[in-house]
């Protein structure tokens, strides 16, 4: 379970932008969070997936209160979480080929030695083929560098996959692609999913449940267990 | 929109641009691409990123680095603007008969100027107004014309929300009266909301007569990726991959019944989320080692020896076995 509760964040003191924002995630479930531009909705992802210290409110990560954020955080609890970014250039270091970009989460806890097999096992169901793994950043489109950057994400296993619009760039046969991978590794391994974004139709699409912004600074309790929500929108039948 | 009595404003045949690289070998970014853009009019360029849609923009407008070679005629009000000369280019097309709505606005705005500053220097740059209070006067009117509020007009571009810096870019796009307006990925990166604000507002100024003109609209070629923006404004869509347009249609039957013609448009739709939600298997090849028959065969599923050669052009389709009308209703 990964739960949020009552946090308050930003990058003033004095003019959080996120304020008192409650939201619980139960194991396997997928969570999409909508809201405009500048809502602070990137800044309460960033929260969730250890990267941005809140000024009050705690995050419980399976039954767990978390105490520290960044490098202050535990590997073990760093390691459970994986972070798909929006712009994948701005999210990947220009100098490593996608194979490198792909292992480097590996490499920095260690596991060195599982890169080669671990990046072929997810290369190939995202379409990276060999001649891809061995190009830098600037020699792959968008398109192809977000699909590195998901591999990234998923590398290390991790049971909770954190996503900030990650294909908000992206045109929509590249974003069904995507989806459809995080949905595969979500079938197979049982990760629960946090994703914030802007389009209503993706979002209700991909995931069981869709809170609003709104609804969460309206109320301290998470619209989605207020029965009867009409913003609890339920994922079509039939939808992958 | 149906057929109109005048020319179009834009009329592009067998556009081709090649980038020559290191080691003698080239990259075909847009090859033979055939279409028209009438005043009034709106045509949505639509495909995936890197499929050479943006290199296109950069040839009408003369903006193509020093290794590109290009071919083909791109007619613009009697001049061909894959012929013109730098010099042309700068003093009678960019801003004048082309208005360029950019990708990125805050990028486009000079950060340390206002947005009066910058409106008075197109004014005074590209219209024949004279004298201080005019130009201040041409200034405000032309932020009114694409609804950018005066109260801001002394803001810098950094104090700006997204959807303001789109209209302070939009405001010194229209400033020359160009018949034809580019615009280059408008809405990537906003909200749903502020994308359909933004293409409501493209959708205006193409309704609305220029000044110079008299009842014809402006035309807008509007490049972008973003499929529900393209349904709300387009009124002609063409479709490109990897770096051919392989169909250009009416909107209204595109998006509507009986739907694309061609396999690679039908699955972009396809996979809106929408829609069925489902990628098109595969990625496209790399514009520097394309296939001698048709690009799309390999990730095709109407596939025949056929598409070992490459399907024509010249027609609205380019597929040896397009969707056909009555099948699609069947």
């Amino acid at each position: 379970m990964l739960e949020l509760r009552s946090i308050t964040a930003g990058y003033d003191r004095r003019a959080p932008v996120v304020r008192g924002i409650s939201l619980t995630i139960e194991p396997g479930e997928a969570v999409g969070l909508l809201g405009p531009s500048g809502c602070g909705k990137s800044t309460l992802a960033r929260v969730a997936a250890l990267l941005h210290r809140p000024d009050s409110g705690t995050l419980v990560l399976d039954g767990e209160p978390v105490r520290g954020w960044r490098h202050h955080a535990p590997p073990a609890r760093r390691t459970a979480i994986g972070v798909v970014f929006q712009q994948p250039r701005l999210s990947s270091d220009p100098r490593l080929r996608l194979a490198d970009l792909i292992a480097e989460p590996l490499r920095a806890t260690g596991r060195r030695e599982e890169a080669a097999d671990r990046v072929a096992e997810l290369a190939e169901p995202l379409g990276l083929t060999p001649d891809l793994l061995r190009r830098r950043p600037h020699e792959v489109s968008d398109g192809q560098l977000q699909r590195a950057c998901l591999a990234r994400a998923l590398v290390l296993r991790p049971r909770w996959l954190i996503c900030d619009e990650p294909t908000a760039m992206l045109d929509a046969s590249t974003t069904a692609a995507l989806v459809e991978a995080i949905e595969d590794y979500r079938a197979a391994t049982g990760a629960g999913l946090f994703a914030v974004g802007h389009d209503r139709t993706l979002l209700r699409r991909w995931c069981d449940r869709t809170v609003h912004w709104d609804d969460l600074t309206a109320s301290s309790v998470p619209p989605g267990d207020r029965p009867g929500s009409p913003l609890a929108a339920r994922r079509p039948a039939g939808a992958p | 929109m149906t057929q109109r009595p005048e020319p179009p404003v834009l009329s592009v045949h067998g556009l081709s641009v090649r980038f020559l690289m290191p080691g003698g070998h080239h990259v075909a970014a847009v090859t033979d691409a055939h279409f028209d853009v009438a005043a009034g009019e709106c045509l949505a360029l639509i495909g995936e990123s890197g499929c050479g849609k943006s290199v296109l923009a950069s040839a009408l407008l003369g903006l193509l680095p020093a290794n590109a070679q290009t071919a083909g005629r791109a007619h613009l009000g009697g001049l061909d603007l894959l012929a013109a000369d730098e010099r042309t280019l700068a003093r009678q097309v960019r801003g004048r008969m082309i208005g360029l709505i950019p990708q990125s606005p805050a990028a486009h705005l000079t950060p340390v100027r206002t947005i009066r500053s910058q409106l008075e220097e197109t004014v005074g740059q590209l219209t024949g107004v004279w004298g201080r209070a005019s130009v201040r006067t041409a200034g405000e009117d032309a932020a009114a014309r694409a609804a950018f509020p005066a109260g801001h007009l002394d803001r810098y571009p950094h104090e700006l929300s997204g959807g303001l810096a789109q209209r302070a870019a939009t405001a010194l796009a229209l400033v020359g009266g160009a018949p034809l307006l580019l615009a280059d990925e408008p809405t990537s990166g906003l909200d749903r909301d502020l994308v359909e604000h933004t293409v409501d507002e493209l959708r205006r100024h193409v309704d609305t007569p220029t000044r110079t003109k008299g009842d014809t609209g402006r035309a807008l070629l509007m490049i972008t990726h973003d499929l529900t923006a393209a349904e709300r404004i387009a009124d002609k869509v063409a479709v490109m991959y990897a770096g051919r347009l392989v169909e250009v249609a009416e909107a209204d039957s595109f998006f509507g019944l009986p739907g694309p013609r061609h396999p690679y448009s039908r699955g972009l739709l396809g996979a809106l989320p929408e829609r069925d939600f489902t990628p098109i298997p595969g990625m496209p090849p790399e514009l520097g080692d394309l296939p001698a028959g048709c690009a799309f065969a390999t990730r095709c599923a109407r596939v025949t020896d056929a598409c070992a050669h490459r399907p024509p052009t010249t027609g609205s389709v380019a597929c040896h076995h397009p969707h056909r009308p009555e099948e699609i209703r069947a």
